[in-house]
């Protein structure tokens, strides 16, 4: 027995020595770090190395659905226009285009220098086939919607026309026709999105099934080509000689690794094999105060959806209280501590300028805020109007880590500030989550949305009473016609539009179908030799085309 | 023998049709579709695109249909990875995770036998207490923990192997050991325990009697029948191994078969859960006879024939 416990003894000794060990072992490091901090010098190479976080599932543009996917198109192809560096789109295989008088008609201009990796020009019936190949029921694109605001494409692609009436046309080699069902005054920007990109007939045809699976079955038109592309491990980014705007493209490659955990990647920095490497929570306080931190702020919108048709949520004050009754400052600062901020509106911040050029948040400020006493006043009243002291609803939530912790937060929240309300946490598995809030079986739902395209429209349709997505049974006249007009009779005075949808966006939060919570920010490190990395706020979320290494 | 195996060989066929047909019906009732986009897709644009798919059907019409393509060798192609081959998917990721889980099986299985047996030889000495320490902890410490420990002080800090990546033997190292600990923990204490019972028996004692070196009855007579247990486990911890670890293959890197598995289900990605968990089970089914194989090598007394007698 005695022989035992010193034994353990020892072990413990040991054991204590290993740790302390480890714990010096930290700050060698950052010495470590600050030392080999001079060897950018040898990088002049015109060389990068990102991370992404998952193998890419396709680079055949109309079965793209995927953040990975859309960054790699974004800078391995290229549409008719595509984002610039303030995230408004610039001329891309088009030259220039041509509006009709009522919005209607696009006639875009296609420079003649482009051309595939190939060596086959890039031409308007290069984009006529891509396009009718998305709309193509056959070709079972999930992106397929997002080209319904082109004649016909909707009815195409249920199958009630033939494809050769969509509004699209190639009027020669240089020139495509577009029609459009309403005028849509984003309509170029969305031409730089990821589905829209041209497709070269006679390869797409000659691969088949193979198309988009390897890197020598996919044809590029864009600043780079995958010269090297490993399943599952990575891919190998290498300037297009054959690109129009060479000139202008600087890097010559970029090697780029799948990592799927975000402790890995981190090392993978520290010892200097990435160059940019995005951050989760728990590491933003370790790496707060560094010089290459830094923080973005998406365009993505959280909030709570809440069932209208249920009592209390029948109750417009018992909205209103929900939605102030969430200290959403304290959520992103302890929670997610990542750039993200409190949402208090339904169309975020930093991502649409009005036709003054001011941003649409500014214009119309914050319309929900955190007032626990008003919360409460409303809250009784709402009590008092229902006859009822206590109420129990249940909360949707996905069943992530991170949503867990925002639905816990919710839940105290709320209990606390709204006296006699009780709440219970559901969650389900993201597809099952879906299921039940599109059939309304539910009280409350924590939800996100993200832009389709680069317009106010794409938040503010949500919540039109004909919506799929609305799904909290909210509905007001007024808020349908202004959405309505907007996209239909205002969709060309761009002012009126704009107004109107100004307006609509306070409507919403008369009603308060949702609680808004947070808009996400993103955490990340670049070394400070990376320059002109440009970071977009819809569709792909970068492009690599003027970056370069100092 | 020939009997044997062709008999065996009957059943493996029907244990596959077995569970295939089981994680069909049961992949049926996970809720949702296998859409990449299926938030922003209306109720009516998601019917269209399934019915597609031809996932409209009734679910035993689709098992049939299922099942006549299987019979083709045709596992069908991905929804994640829009329409690439289901068999080209597994092909690809096999390798990565089959060497890594054979390294850490060949490595934890001599440490472990090693451990294991000088433990028996040293009973209640300190080098039965070490190998003991050295097996609850590993079979206690995740291999997340040892992984991301590992990774920390030998990759970044120590810079002697790297972080991640598949680029050549070097990038093994680290994903192995990590692996091989939960190995090395299970042989050593199945070994030992064996091993004392068998040193405690007649016919070693006769074996002694008989003037035989201890360097001789060791292993000649103890390690030889200790191994029975050992061979037990190693077959279905082999396949386990090399089919994928979704913990150590994602903090190494490495392009493995493990993750792969576990996002087809979360996606609902019908034809690679199926084409997996087959691919899976005809390894188990061939671990496990071949393990009754070695049984009769290892020991005699074990027949194949046996149940006849």
């Amino acid at each position: 027995m005695k022989k035992r416990f010193s034994f353990f003894l020892v072990l413990l000794l040991a054991l204590s020595t290993f740790l302390a060990a480890c714990g010096g072992g930290k700050d060698n490091n950052n010495a470590q770090g600050g030392k080999s901090g001079e060897k950018p010098a040898e990088k002049k190479e015109q060389v990068l190395n990102l991370l992404e976080s998952q193998e890419i599932p396709s680079l055949d543009s109309a079965l793209a659905t995927d953040q990975v996917s859309f960054i790699v198109l974004n800078n391995v192809m290229e549409g008719l226009y595509r984002l610039g560096k303030d995230n408004k789109p610039v001329p891309g295989i088009a030259e220039s285009y041509e509006v009709s008088q009522d919005g209607k008609t696009y006639t875009f201009k296609l420079r003649q220098d482009a051309k595939w990796s190939n060596g086959d020009p890039v031409t308007a019936h290069d984009f006529e086939f891509a396009w009718k190949r998305v709309l193509d029921p056959k070709t079972k694109s999930e992106y397929a919607y997002i080209m319904y605001d082109i004649k016909n494409a909707e009815e195409a692609n249920t199958g009630k026309v033939k494809l050769d009436q969509v509004g699209v046309k190639a009027l020669d080699d240089y020139t495509l026709k577009v029609e459009l069902k309403n005028p849509v005054p984003y309509f170029v920007g969305l031409t730089a999105f990821g589905t829209f990109m041209p497709q070269n007939e006679k390869f797409v045809k000659a691969q088949g099934e193979k198309y988009g699976l390897e890197a020598n079955t996919t044809l590029y038109n864009g600043p780079f080509v995958l010269s090297k592309w490993k399943h599952e491990q990575g891919w190998v980014y290498t300037k297009n000689p054959n690109y129009w705007d060479k000139d202008n493209v600087k890097l010559e490659k970029v090697n780029v690794k799948v990592v799927k955990d975000t402790a890995t990647a981190v090392n993978l920095y520290e010892t200097k094999q990435v160059d940019r490497v995005g951050l989760t929570a728990e590491f933003v306080d370790k790496y707060k105060n560094d010089k290459n931190f830094h923080t973005k702020l998406d365009p993505s919108l959280y909030w709570l959806r809440m069932n209208t048709k249920k009592e209390p949520l029948n109750n417009v004050n018992a909205r209103k209280a929900i939605a102030m009754a969430i200290d959403t400052q304290a959520m992103v600062d302890t929670l997610l501590n990542n750039g993200s901020i409190p949402a208090k509106f339904t169309v975020p911040k930093d991502f649409v300028t009005g036709p003054d050029g001011k941003d649409f948040r500014d214009v119309n400020g914050d319309l929900v805020n955190y007032n626990p006493d008003e919360a409460k006043k409303l809250w009784e009243q709402a009590k008092k109007e229902l006859g009822k002291d206590k109420f129990t609803l249940e909360l949707l939530n996905y069943d992530t880590d991170n949503a867990k912790k925002i639905g816990e937060y919710v839940k105290a929240q709320l209990e606390q500030n709204l006296p006699g309300l009780t709440i219970n946490i559901k969650q389900q598995p993201f597809a099952q989550k879906l299921k039940l809030e599109s059939n309304m079986q539910y009280d409350l739902s924590f939800s996100a949305w993200g832009p389709d395209y680069q317009d106010p429209m794409t938040f503010l349709q949500l919540w039109t009473s004909t919506s799929p997505h609305n799904e909290t049974g909210w509905s007001n006249a007024e808020y349908d016609k202004l959405i309505k007009d907007a996209q239909t009779t205002l969709a060309n005075d761009q002012q009126a539009r704009w107004d109107a949808m100004l307006k609509a966006e306070k409507i919403v939060f008369e009603g308060m179908p949702i609680a808004p919570l947070y808009q996400r920010g993103a955490a990340y490190l670049q070394r400070e030799y990376v320059k002109d990395f440009v970071t977009h706020t819809f569709g792909a979320d970068y492009s690599l085309k003027w970056a370069y290494i100092e | 023998m020939a009997r044997y195996t062709l008999q065996r060989f009957v059943y493996m066929i029907i244990t596959l049709f077995i569970i295939a047909t089981l994680t069909f019906f049961l992949m049926k009732l996970l809720p949702g579709s296998p859409l990449q986009n299926q938030e922003k897709l209306t109720p009516e644009q998601k019917a269209l695109i399934l019915k597609e798919y031809g996932l409209d059907k009734p679910v035993p019409v689709q098992y049939i249909q299922y099942l006549g393509n299987l019979l083709k060798g045709d596992l069908g192609v991905s929804f994640q990875y829009d329409n690439r081959p289901v068999a080209e998917l597994i092909s690809d990721r096999i390798g990565p995770s089959a060497q890594l889980g054979f390294q850490a099986i060949v490595f934890g299985t001599i440490v472990g036998l090693i451990l294991g047996i000088v433990a028996a030889i040293r009973h209640n000495h300190w080098e039965d207490y070490t190998a003991t320490v050295i097996a609850v902890l590993g079979a206690s410490i995740p291999s997340f923990v040892l992984g991301g420990f590992l990774q920390y002080f030998i990759a970044v800090k120590l810079q002697w192997l790297p972080v991640a990546f598949w680029e050549g033997f070097k990038y093994t190292i680290l994903p192995t050991l990590a692996l091989s600990v939960g190995v090395i923990a299970s042989i050593a204490r199945f070994m030992r325990t064996e091993m004392l019972e068998v040193l405690s028996s007649d016919y070693i004692l006769t074996a002694r009697a008989k003037g035989i070196s201890q360097a001789g009855v060791i292993i000649k007579h103890a390690i030889r029948n200790s191994l029975i247990p050992v061979i037990t486990i190693l077959g279905p911890m082999t396949v386990n191994l090399m089919t994928g670890t979704l913990v150590i293959e994602k903090l190494f890197a490495v392009p493995g078969l493990g993750e792969q598995f576990v996002r087809s289900i979360e996606l609902n990605d019908y034809p690679v859960i199926m084409g997996t968990t087959l691919f899976y089970s005809a390894l188990l089914i061939l671990a496990v006879f071949i393990v009754d194989v070695l049984y009769g090598v290892v020991d005699p007394r074990i027949r194949l024939a046996g149940g006849k007698k």
